[in-house]
């Protein structure tokens, strides 16, 4: 097989192409697919305003990870530390001059577009720990000193996004990062006492928390409390979930999210959707498709030769996963409100993009399975 | 090669571990879905409904009040209203002044609207004007391009086309109190449009023309606005009520009352069936149903002839001389005198000390009681209720009705007062004097009667001593459909044998009666008897009757040592009261009469001349009724609302 890693590296594009795995590539389609049909039916059985933008971003956004795909994984490699370097300036700039949204300064204006640098992130820290411990003898990710850089890596875009404030996400980079720390080897004590220490700060960071975050957290304790008010979301998400049945009120039929009861229904809130006009059958169909694209980068991940291959794959493979579950937790009254969209499905521009982004770099661990990376890195 | 084999040992290893933990988080999942959208999918479904349907009331059509020949009394007439729908319109404020170029509008009205802009919903109209003008509607519907938000819309309100002439009689409907509300469980009361009787027959009928509820359910969205009907369950429209009333009649007594204060009462002697029933001055009710401003309720309250006042069945008069029928047939009665019993007037009587006069200075002379009823000689009324004494004319009295409510369906009736001994001594804490009989005898003194009930009296007399029971509703029928077929009336349970049926005897021996009806013809057919003015002119009419004259104010001696007696020379709150009964025709008595004018003057000049022209109407009626009135009024749709 050693020989043909020379053969990979110098792989034609139309090669490249061919080695990318198109059954993942359908799956992703037709979750889409499925969204953009929520979204019809979320403008009350209209392309417009949702469906079509969403059809339009989602067409560009899959040439472009066709593209990334092809794009050699050592080329990654080195550009990691850009990659992370640009998103944090991002975070830092949106933390300046950001724009304001849903109570929370995410968005910075790119030329015409708006972007949301926490969603680049996502990426972008898997990346560059997929470096670090690429480069991290075994035996190393067992002690602790070796760990302190890619702490600081984590803590710092963590901290950004937190001050946004976007616990969502901070979330998510944590749990990332933690399943990534694990995967390259650290030790499980060390992880007990980082998550003592992170409990031990929990009364320090309430007091950083803002008002809405906070009424989630105790929403989330007690739902019932408030109906009318914080407990409003969650609570009709659950009526229009309930509601849907086993087989659902059927599509365009679903009485709680078209008479707007169910809040952010193109948003946060359209599993609820979907779940209400297909009942218990079309959440489990729609999970099952997560599951198998879930499998795929599972599959590459470990038929990866590199280690910065198996860490990138499965990485941004878990942080996709973390998308799933805390959205669908979360509009099913398991975990606080945290502002999660649906990965593919929810309407939203930026976090479609750095999800298929994110995809065409999973797919290219799998075009470039058999590089062979030294570890420093690099072509060699 | 080695320590990659190892990381990558550890790596599988872990990735798997991580993998069941996502998969756990996963049953996780799925299990909760379970649980939401199976097991407690039955519990969701019905708040989901809950949160998404409205059960709305459909206000039923008020039923209508008819008279006797179904004139119209009370209806329901479409009223269009102005509106303004928030979201409909870039600036409430820019269209708000548009509108007011074509329809002034107050800086109240202004502030109204504006306030409730703000605390609605913003597709809710808001109403800016109720009761408008046709031309109105046509100015504004002509400009409606240039109004954004502006709606024209029809609601009902209640009609009186007698207005102030049948107010006390007919009532009014108004917005429904905090206290019936609780006393209530019908649903409609809880709307906020609804209107229910408050007083005259809308009050005593209102149950039986409200009708009941129809809902109709809606699917709302979060906002609360509908957007669709699910079902609808018509309501059943309000019956309509006829009365016994003669709608021309009613308005005929009461403009010949004119500028005079009181009430008066026209009474069927066969049924009791009210025919007309007059309390002056009235008041719009009209004008109760659009809402009175607080200057024109304070204005109404402190009115000093008290137009809130049913004067013909709460007004509280001293029946005066009408009152000495009572007194003749309590002494007949008891055998304390005869009909040929003679007493001399010489214009004064005196009792221990006292002097009683008699109204004519001279005095009458010797009379008999018919020419004693025929000229109203007081003294001999005094003697007579000295010898019958206050206890038999007041059971006398009150066979015939008087000293207690008649029943007459008509909310808020007072039953005045029939003094005895043992009231005085409850009441007064004083014993009954000898002089109290005296002044028992011509009608003054503790003694007080309404309109009505002396009306019920004359007819009792008027049919030979029988208990005539007033009553004025006639019976519900269904209200006629869009074709005006009007469903047969159905007679209120106590009236349903009623028309056929004699009227029990008071048990007076009807020789005794028949010596008051004779002095009663006496009053008005002898010429210079005290109501020969009074006569019908129309032979078959022949009217008897009694005039009576009370005192309000107590003449005192120094006034009569001035001669400062006549009545017109003295302010209006003290001028006498006057008074008439009177049946006809005498030989086949049909309606009776009684008019009470407050601080009037004489009843002989004053009341009498108003209950002949009355009877003289009413029999003219009676003669040549007008056809049946069949008028449709428009085919009221329920209108919506919502709890």
């Amino acid at each position: 097989m050693v020989s043909l890693a020379g053969t990979q590296a110098s792989m034609s594009l139309l090669g490249k192409i061919r080695q990318i795995r198109w059954g993942m590539v359908a799956i992703l389609i037709s979750i889409v697919a499925i969204g953009i049909a929520t979204l019809y039916s979320a403008g009350n059985g209209s392309f417009d305003p949702w469906a079509s933008r969403q059809l339009i971003r989602f067409s560009g956004g899959l040439v472009l990870m066709i593209a990334v795909a092809c794009v050699d994984i050592r080329v990654w490699l080195r550009y990691a530390y850009v990659v992370y370097g640009i998103s944090l300036v991002l975070l830092v700039w949106v933390d300046i001059n950001g724009l304001t949204g849903m109570g929370a300064q995410r968005w910075v204006a790119v030329g015409p577009v708006s972007l949301q640098p926490s969603e680049v992130m996502k990426v972008a820290i898997i990346l560059v720990l997929a470096r670090y411990f690429h480069g991290l003898q075994a035996e190393d990710a067992g002690k602790l000193v070796p760990l302190l850089w890619p702490l600081v890596l984590v803590i710092l875009p963590v901290l950004l996004v937190l001050k946004q404030p976007d616990l969502g996400t901070a979330i998510m980079l944590l749990l990332a990062a933690g399943a990534v720390f694990f995967l390259a080897g650290v030790r499980v004590w060390m992880f007990a006492v980082a998550i003592l220490g992170v409990g031990g700060l929990l009364p320090l960071a309430w007091g950083h928390l803002k008002d809405y975050q906070r009424n989630r957290l105790l929403t989330f304790i007690n739902p019932d409390n408030d109906p009318l008010g914080a407990g409003y979301h969650i609570l009709q998400s659950k009526i229009a979930l309930g509601s849907g049945g086993l087989f659902g009120r059927g599509f365009l039929e679903g009485t709680q999210s078209h008479l707007n009861f169910l809040p952010e229904k193109q948003t946060d809130f359209i599993f609820t959707m979907l779940a209400e006009e297909w009942g218990l059958v079309g959440g489990l169909v729609l999970l099952t498709l997560y599951l198998v694209l879930v499998a795929y980068g599972y599959a590459i991940g470990i038929r990866s030769r590199s280690q910065f291959g198996r860490i990138l794959a499965m990485g941004l493979t878990t942080m996709f996963f973390l998308y799933i579950f805390i959205n669908v937790a979360m509009v099913m009254g398991l975990v606080p409100v945290v502002g999660v969209p649906l990965p593919l499905i929810s309407y939203g521009g930026t976090a479609m993009l750095s999800i298929q982004i994110a995809f065409g770099i999973i797919l290219g661990c799998y075009v470039h399975r058999d590089v062979v990376i030294g570890r420093r890195g690099g072509f060699d | 090669m080695y320590r990659d084999q190892d990381r990558l040992r550890i790596f599988t290893r872990r990735a798997i571990l991580l993998a069941g933990g996502k998969l756990a988080l996963v049953s996780a999942l799925i299990g909760r879905m379970y649980y939401l959208q199976v097991l407690e999918s039955a519990r969701y479904r019905t708040l989901a409904d809950d949160n998404r349907i409205n059960l709305r009331l459909l206000a039923p059509p008020r039923g209508r009040i008819v008279d006797r020949y179904g004139a119209l009394l009370a209806y329901n007439r479409q009223q269009y209203r102005v509106s303004i729908i928030a979201e409909q319109t870039p600036s409430v404020d820019a269209t708000l002044d548009r509108l007011s170029v074509l329809l002034p509008i107050t800086d109240y009205e202004r502030r109204r609207v504006e306030r409730d802009v703000k605390r609605k919903r913003r597709f809710v109209p808001i109403t800016v004007r109720e009761n408008l003008e046709w031309e109105d509607v046509a100015k504004i519907e002509l400009h409606i391009p240039d109004l954004p938000g502006v709606v024209i819309d029809t609601g009902q309100t209640r009609f009186y086309p007698l207005e102030d002439l049948g107010s006390h009689l007919v009532g009014y409907v108004a917005a429904v109190s905090e206290q019936e509300l609780q006393g209530s469980d019908d649903p409609l009361l809880e709307l906020p449009d609804f209107r229910i009787g408050k007083s005259g027959v809308e009050r005593a009928a209102d149950l039986r023309m409200r009708g009941r509820a129809g809902t109709t359910e809606v699917e709302v969205n979060a906002l609360g606005r509908v957007v669709r009907v699910l079902s609808r369950t018509e309501g059943v429209a309000g019956e309509e009520a006829e009365l016994s009333i003669d709608s021309e009649l009613q308005q005929f007594a009461y403009k010949r009352f004119g500028e005079q204060v009181g009430g008066a009462a026209v009474v069927d002697c066969e049924n009791g069936e009210v025919l007309m029933l007059v309390s002056t001055p009235g008041y719009d009710p009209n004008a109760f149903n659009k809402g009175l401003s607080g200057p024109e309720w304070r204005a109404l309250l402190n009115n000093e002839y008290n137009p809130l006042t049913n004067k013909a069945i709460a007004g509280q008069y001293s029946p005066g001389s009408t009152f000495k029928t009572m007194v003749a047939l309590a002494a007949l009665e008891a055998g304390a005198i005869t009909a040929d019993h003679r007493v001399t007037c010489i214009g004064h009587t005196e009792l221990g000390n006292v002097r009683f006069h008699c109204w004519k200075k001279g005095g009458h002379g010797s009379l008999d009681l018919p020419q004693a009823l025929m000229n109203s000689c007081d003294v001999y009324f005094y003697d007579t209720a000295r010898r019958v004494g206050v206890d038999k004319i007041a059971d006398m009295c009150t066979r015939f009705g008087l000293g207690s409510p008649t029943g007459i369906e008509i909310p808020g009736e007072k039953g005045g007062l029939v003094p005895t001994r043992a009231w005085k001594r409850a009441a007064r804490r004083q014993a009954w004097t000898g002089g109290d009989t005296y002044v028992l005898g011509i009608g003054q003194g503790y003694i007080l009667t309404t309109p009505l009930q002396l009306a019920v009296m004359t007819a009792r007399i008027a049919s030979g001593g029988r208990a005539i029971k007033p009553n004025v509703i006639r019976g519900y029928r269904a209200m006629p459909s869009g074709n005006g077929e009007e469903g047969p009336l159905v007679r209120p349970a106590a009236l349903s044998t009623g028309e056929a049926e004699i009227a029990a005897s008071l048990g007076v021996d009807p020789a005794y009666i028949a010596v008051v009806q004779k002095g009663m013809d006496m009053v008005v057919n002898v010429p210079g008897a005290t109501a020969y003015r009074s006569r019908q002119k129309n032979p078959a009419y022949r009217m008897a009757g009694k005039t009576g004259t009370s005192q309000v104010k107590r003449i005192t001696m120094a006034e009569r040592a001035r001669g400062v007696i006549k009545t017109e020379d003295r302010p209006w709150r003290d001028r006498d009261n006057a008074l008439f009964i009177g049946y006809a025709p005498v030989d086949k008595p049909k309606y009776a009469v009684a008019v009470v004018v407050e601080h009037g003057g004489g009843g002989a000049a004053v009341a009498g001349p108003m209950a002949r022209d009355i009877i003289e109407f009413a029999l003219n009626r009676n003669a040549n009724p007008p056809a049946r009135v069949n008028q449709p009024t428009p085919r009221d749709d329920p209108h919506e609302d919502q709890i």
